[in-house]
């Protein structure tokens, strides 16, 4: 298991390096650095002027490591367009969106699982069915619609919750609803497939043989098998959710990282942009090696050895 | 008379298909009693499975199941059977399966697997059952028990998975013992040690067992009974001597006949497989299911129901031809 999580970790540790030379190469897919800084309309002077100041004008590797350097002391560098810290503004940004993405995750969570099990244990029962059109309808709506159809129902007709922003906790509960309810179609469905492949097996039929009740044949035989994929799924569901939805956050007014991005790359303020990607590229890192762990936990046929 | 572990009388399995309604099995009778060794066998498909999947209730919810008569382990289960079943389980009643490595949960140390089920009906301590379990890998063959609680599936060859699976079976203390098809899924060479072990274990602990096999040289070895079953009835049943020395139904000639068993088929013989194949089973059959195959059947094989002739207790025949049989 300690050779597993080690040689997984080295995996890991190499992705990221990867990750940070493509966000730090980012900078420069667009052109000059310093032209875009000073306006494509400006002076050569300024250009020069700003290539010197942001350190432009040395070698890539020099600017890379010096970049990286920092960015591991916890300096991501100035923002262009507010002229303070960037990690000061992702600070201020990234509590909104990632209270938004856990809680979503964890709503879908908590209705996609217990609704793939109860459609794996009947197929094609009321509650599949069920389960089955939440699915399609959840995939075939676009969540800025529902999002908007929310907010004119619920905000603006009845004013029961806030239309816009994240000043009180009420402020969250349709942007949950909306986002959750995009997350849970494919939550659902791997739980009910992964649900009845587990429940054909020969070890649950051995399970109620052994005269276990049908709770612990689902709970200790069968759940334990099915979550394998699950796992791997909520890794990136959850990466997704937490690098913060564009849409959802303009729809709902929340000042949140996909807000951020947005504006920051409408107002080429370049080091915002490339810290969020970072930070982003690196939660992915972080969750996929951690799916990987848990299913090794899981699953000592994947710990390799015995 | 003895006392029964199980009788069963006008076993019925209807499974739901898209082409109509499969009756898999389509009135079987079994009895086996107390410390006896009922061997179940026939060709593929004719419903060996379903008949042993159904005596423990773990088939699909869909399948129909239906009897006249359902005893097993000295309780009445024709009514309730679900419920009555769910308490018989694990306890008086257990099952191998035919692949060990399926069998076995592979997220689970054996340990586990072998505990979870005394530990509950019993209430046995933690320590408790893992005596009990160091005792039963120990008595099927498996060596330093104890250390191997703690490992997985994976670290185990097949037959000793399914030894695992056998030690398992023997947790609850079972009287009745089914096991379907147990050395199928194994190398050639370990199937005899299992199944060996299996007769042992039948006699040192007095387990009345329903065996599923193919294998005519174990039915001769540890069987007392045998039962000859086809397209989804028992075609025959007999002790064991008298069926290896004189079959009477023709599919068990057939049978007897396209198997080479050791010491009695002369090695490198050609064997003669019974022509045709097994009826589809959806909808209703009449008559007799095998006289497509059959090399005596006449027009009155086609009468529905096909006499069953009983000779002693327990033993009979399912053929209108069966004097011309044994002429
Ligand atoms: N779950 C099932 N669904 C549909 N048909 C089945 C199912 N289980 C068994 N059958 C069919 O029932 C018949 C008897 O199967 P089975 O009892 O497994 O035979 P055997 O064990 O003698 O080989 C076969 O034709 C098989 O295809
Ligand atoms: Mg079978």
């Amino acid at each position: 298991m300690l050779s597993f999580i080690s040689k997984r970790l080295l995996v890991a540790l190499l992705v990221c390096l990867t990750v940070s030379a493509l966000s730090f190469g980012l900078m420069f897919v667009s052109g000059d650095p310093a032209i875009a800084i000073a306006g494509s309309g400006g002076r050569a002077e300024d250009a020069e002027a700003i290539r010197v100041a942001y350190g432009f004008d040395r070698p890539l590797v020099v600017q890379y490591l010096d970049w990286i350097g920092s960015a591991l002391t916890g300096n991501l560098g100035q923002s262009i367009y507010f002229n303070v810290p960037v990690t000061e503004i992702i600070g201020n940004r990234a509590g909104v969106t990632l209270t938004l993405g856990f809680i979503s995750f964890l709503v879908a969570l908590v209705i996609a699982v217990p609704l793939g099990v109860a459609a794996a244990l009947r197929p094609n029962g009321w509650i599949d069915r069920l389960a089955l059109v939440i699915a399609v309808s959840g995939q075939a709506i676009p969540s800025f619609w529902l999002g908007l159809m929310a907010i004119v129902v619920f905000g603006v007709w009845y004013g029961w919750v806030p239309i816009s922003g994240a000043d009180t906790w009420q402020g969250y509960i349709l942007p949950v609803i909306v986002l959750s309810y995009y997350a849970i179609p494919e939550l659902m469905r791997i739980t009910r497939s992964g649900m009845i492949d587990v429940l054909a097996t020969d070890y649950v039929r051995a399970a109620k043989a052994k005269g276990l009740p049908m709770h612990l044949v689902i709970s200790r035989h069968a759940l334990r098998n099915a979550v394998l994929p699950l796992v791997s799924l909520s890794a990136v569901q959850l990466g997704q959710l937490l690098s913060g939805s564009i849409v959802i956050e303009s729809v709902f007014a929340l000042n949140g990282l996909g807000r951020l991005a947005w504006e920051s790359l409408l107002r080429s303020d370049l080091p915002v942009v490339q810290a969020i990607i970072l930070i982003l590229s690196l939660l992915y890192v972080v969750l996929t090696t951690l799916a990987d762990i848990l299913n090794a936990v899981l699953d000592p046929r994947l710990r390799g050895g015995s | 008379m003895t006392e029964m572990m199980l009788d069963i009388r006008n076993l019925k399995v209807s499974i739901p298909t898209d082409r109509g309604l499969l009756n898999a099995v389509r009135g079987v009778d079994l009895q086996i009693a107390k410390g006896e060794t009922l061997c179940l066998v026939g060709e593929s498909g004719c419903g060996k499975s379903l008949t042993a999947t159904s005596i423990m209730g773990l088939l699909p919810r869909y399948a129909k199941v239906t009897s006249d008569r359902f005893e097993m382990v000295g309780q009445d289960l024709t009514t309730k059977t679900d419920a009555k079943l769910a308490k018989l389980r694990g306890r008086d009643v257990a099952m191998i399966f035919q692949d060990p490595t399926s069998a076995l949960n592979p997220t689970l140390t054996i340990g586990r697997q072998l505990t979870e089920g005394v530990m509950r009906h019993e209430k046995l301590s933690r320590s408790e059952a893992e005596a009990r379990a160091i005792e039963m890998l120990d008595r099927v063959g498996i060596a330093n028990p104890a250390a191997r609680l703690t490992q997985y599936p994976h670290g185990f060859s097949g037959g000793q998975r399914q030894r695992i699976m056998i030690a398992s079976a023997l947790m609850g203390r079972p009287k009745l013992l089914i096991a379907d098809e147990p050395t199928t899924a194994l190398d050639v060479t370990i199937q005899s040690q299992i199944l060996t072990l299996l007769g042992e274990l039948q006699a040192d602990l007095g387990l009345s067992l329903l065996l599923i096999t193919h294998d005519l040289g174990v039915v001769a070895a540890i069987a007392n009974d045998v039962a000859v079953m086809y397209a989804g009835r028992i075609a025959e049943r007999a002790p064991v001597a008298g069926l290896f020395a004189a079959p009477r139904h023709p599919y068990t000639k057939g049978l007897l006949a396209a198997i080479p068993v050791p010491g009695v088929t002369p090695r490198g013989s050609e064997l003669p497989a019974i022509p045709g194949r097994v009826p589809g089973l959806i909808g209703a059959l009449r008559g007799c299911a095998f006289r497509d195959r059959c090399a005596i059947a006449g027009a009155e094989c086609a009468h529905d129901p096909v006499p069953r002739i009983s000779a002693a207790q327990g033993q009979f025949i399912e053929c209108v031809k069966a004097g011309e049989v044994t002429a």
